[in-house]
């Protein structure tokens, strides 16, 4: 058993527990940041002991040996998702103790905030398919939570739909895991590849599509994506904010695994029709809406399908653009949430009809919310640049042309979106209500403020390192292209 | 496999899909318990075969302890999300008089945009409520 693994599943989810006794809010603040920082810090040592190692780092729990146990596996994959959500989950709650209004008052909402880290973790760190399950159920409990937390009537109705569709995508996951554990005797995913091969194509086949379709319901492909923008913008921006970087994530990274572990090369066309309806319907979502977390929240829907279409192609080249794609993506959603919740705090709504002229009272806003929306559209130098051009390049050299040509339009049509963000929020006349103290918005939030620029120095930092991100994220792919790898790894040793 | 068991998860599954369709919440609720039920008798009858508890000591063939704690694990998760689900049946029942799954209003408002009427659809719509 190796402490450094577990810690980021272990401490969140112990602090939870201490934090339900613990009802002063000084405290609960003091220790939920503690116990993220604590996990982030085992994290960074993990990725120092992944590249050191030059592979995985397996923990098998109670130290039973390998086909007994329940392993957590640490790759480059894993190691690198991990730690970039705890940077965004951080960051996240520093601006939730700063907004200090709404849900953070309740004293459930640090409990279920670290039930969440802490399930983002094992969901990352799970070597078999019954832990990922146990993994989706604390994330998803601990954000049926977070999303109802406030129990208004708006709130209680899309918080039902959220909580109707993410309980029937447990019960197909629980069903898939159920019958491949018939059919194959093991739920561990070292083993899983082999006995997998040995079964009568029709069983891969319907096995493959039962988890594609769990895991495309979590993460929110077509046609499995409405829940997303009903639920999401009722939610206050500190949980929509990890929500949108964190959670639809968790279910590529898993379809991630599947596909390439599991049953590689399985589900090419499918994938790839799906990414392309992904992007377009989600971007043709948002550019219809006139409301700035409305359109964000669509916006993840149409991401999404960019990180399918690398799952989708399969190559390593596409494998490392889609891993880099993740990392890049969950602080710039993250952050561009965190800028709409500036804006909410302090004017209310986030609506283009009742907000306006911000860049006048604030041009730090504004440029905090132009380096993730630029990055987001894929314009250079930013990350997103990077990681589109690496699909673009994966798609050429697996001759996908139809498909690149949908992602290139797809990123125009973001940037038409973004642009519309910026006249509608950041451009035009300031309300003549608003006072002439209140000109400097970031002046009046400063915690919140120093939250959004940490999460934005992040996504700069994802572009200046950006050369290194993609080759570590080029390791990591060669790791997870050939299954052997994997499964030496954690049967090998 | 047994026919008995066969015949329990059909039933289950196939009450479990129908009472998932309905817009009342506290069915949606039944739902999940019959489907999650149905499930967890499948990982059951289909992952093992009956022999002597898996304890220490036993003789002869012990049956697969494997199952036994996925189910175990999948049947309190189970009552996790019922009850969750029940709370919310409470909160919605509470707030509106009932426990309708409803509409999203700002949805409606750009469907009658582009259509020009506004629609009330899906709200009015009552049936039963198994309260």
């Amino acid at each position: 058993m190796n402490a450094v693994v577990v810690a980021p599943i272990l401490v969140p989810i112990l602090t939870a527990a201490v934090l339900l006794m613990v009802r002063s809010r000084t405290a609960q603040r003091i220790l939920s940041f503690g116990a993220i920082a604590i996990s982030l810090a085992s994290a960074l040592t993990l990725v120092r002991e992944v590249i050191i190692r030059d592979g995985a780092v397996v923990s098998r729990l109670g130290n039973w040996p390998g086909d007994v146990a329940i392993t957590l596996v640490a790759d480059r994959l894993a190691v690198a998702m991990v730690v970039i959500s705890l940077v965004v989950l951080a960051a996240v709650l520093v601006f939730a103790i700063g907004q200090g209004s709404g849900d953070e008052r309740s004293p459930f909402y640090y409990p279920a905030y670290l039930i969440l880290a802490g399930g983002v973790s094992q969901a990352f760190l799970a070597g078999d398919l019954f832990n990922l399950f146990v993994a989706f159920e604390l994330l998803l409990m601990a954000s049926y939570v977070l999303l109802t937390l406030e129990g208004t009537r708006e709130q209680i109705r899309s918080g039902t739909t959220y909580v109707v569709l993410n309980v029937v995508e447990s019960l197909l996951l629980l069903f898939a895991v159920g019958l491949i554990f018939a059919a194959t005797g093991t739920v561990n995913m070292a083993e899983l590849p082999a006995r997998l091969a040995e079964l009568p194509d029709g069983v891969q086949l319907g096995l493959n599509l039962l988890l594609l379709v769990a895991f495309g319901i979590k993460a929110a492909v077509f046609p499995l994506f409405f829940w997303l923008p009903d639920s999401y913008p009722t939610s206050p921006s500190s949980v929509t904010a990890v929500f949108a970087g964190l959670l639809t994530k968790v279910g590529v990274y898993a379809m991630l695994r599947t596909e390439t572990l599991l049953f590689p090369g399985g589900q090419m066309t499918l994938l790839i029709v799906v990414s392309g309806l992904t992007m377009i319907i989600g971007l043709l979502g948002a550019i219809s809406h006139s409301h700035m977390k409305r359109i964000l929240s669509f916006h993840i829907v149409s991401q999404i399908g960019y990180m399918v279409m690398g799952i989708a192609i399969a190559t390593e080249l596409a494998i490392a653009a889609t891993i880099f794609y993740l990392i890049h993506q969950i602080p710039v959603k993250a952050s561009l949430f965190l800028v709409e919740g500036i804006v909410e705090h302090e004017t209310g709504s986030s609506s283009f009809d009742k907000v306006g002229g911000l860049v006048r009272r604030s041009g730090t806003l504004a440029f905090l919310f132009l380096v993730p929306a630029l990055s987001l559209a894929g314009l250079p130098p930013f990350s997103g640049f990077l990681a589109k051009l690496s699909l673009v390049q994966a798609g050429f050299t697996a001759q996908q042309y139809v498909i690149i040509s949908v992602a290139l339009f797809g990123s125009l049509l973001t940037l038409i979106s973004m642009i519309k963000i910026w006249t509608g929020v950041f451009w035009g006349e300031v309300e003549p209500a608003v006072p002439v103290e209140r000109v400097g918005v970031l002046r009046h939030h400063r915690t919140m403020a120093a939250a959004t620029w940490a999460l934005v120095g992040v996504t700069i930092g994802v572009s200046v390192f950006g050369g290194w991100l993609f080759d570590f994220s080029m390791d990591a792919a060669r790791d997870i292209v050939d299954p052997m790898i994997y499964v030496r790894a954690v049967m090998g040793s | 496999m047994s026919v008995a068991y066969l015949v329990i998860i059909a039933v289950l599954f196939a009450t479990g899909s129908y009472m998932l369709m309905h817009r009342s919440l506290t069915r949606i609720t039944l739902g999940v318990v019959m489907l999650s039920n149905g499930i967890n008798v499948l990982i059951v009858a289909t992952s093992s075969r009956p022999g002597e508890p898996p304890i220490v000591g036993a003789d002869g063939a012990i049956t697969d302890p494997v199952p036994q704690a996925l189910v175990l694990t999948a049947i309190v998760i189970g009552f996790a999300i019922v009850a969750f689900m029940l709370a919310l049946v409470w909160r919605s029942w509470t707030l509106s008089g009932d426990d309708q799954v409803e509409d999203d209003v700002e949805d409606r408002r750009l469907a009658s945009e582009s259509t020009g009427n506004f629609k009330k659809s899906g709200s009015t719509h009552h049936e039963d409520v198994a309260t």
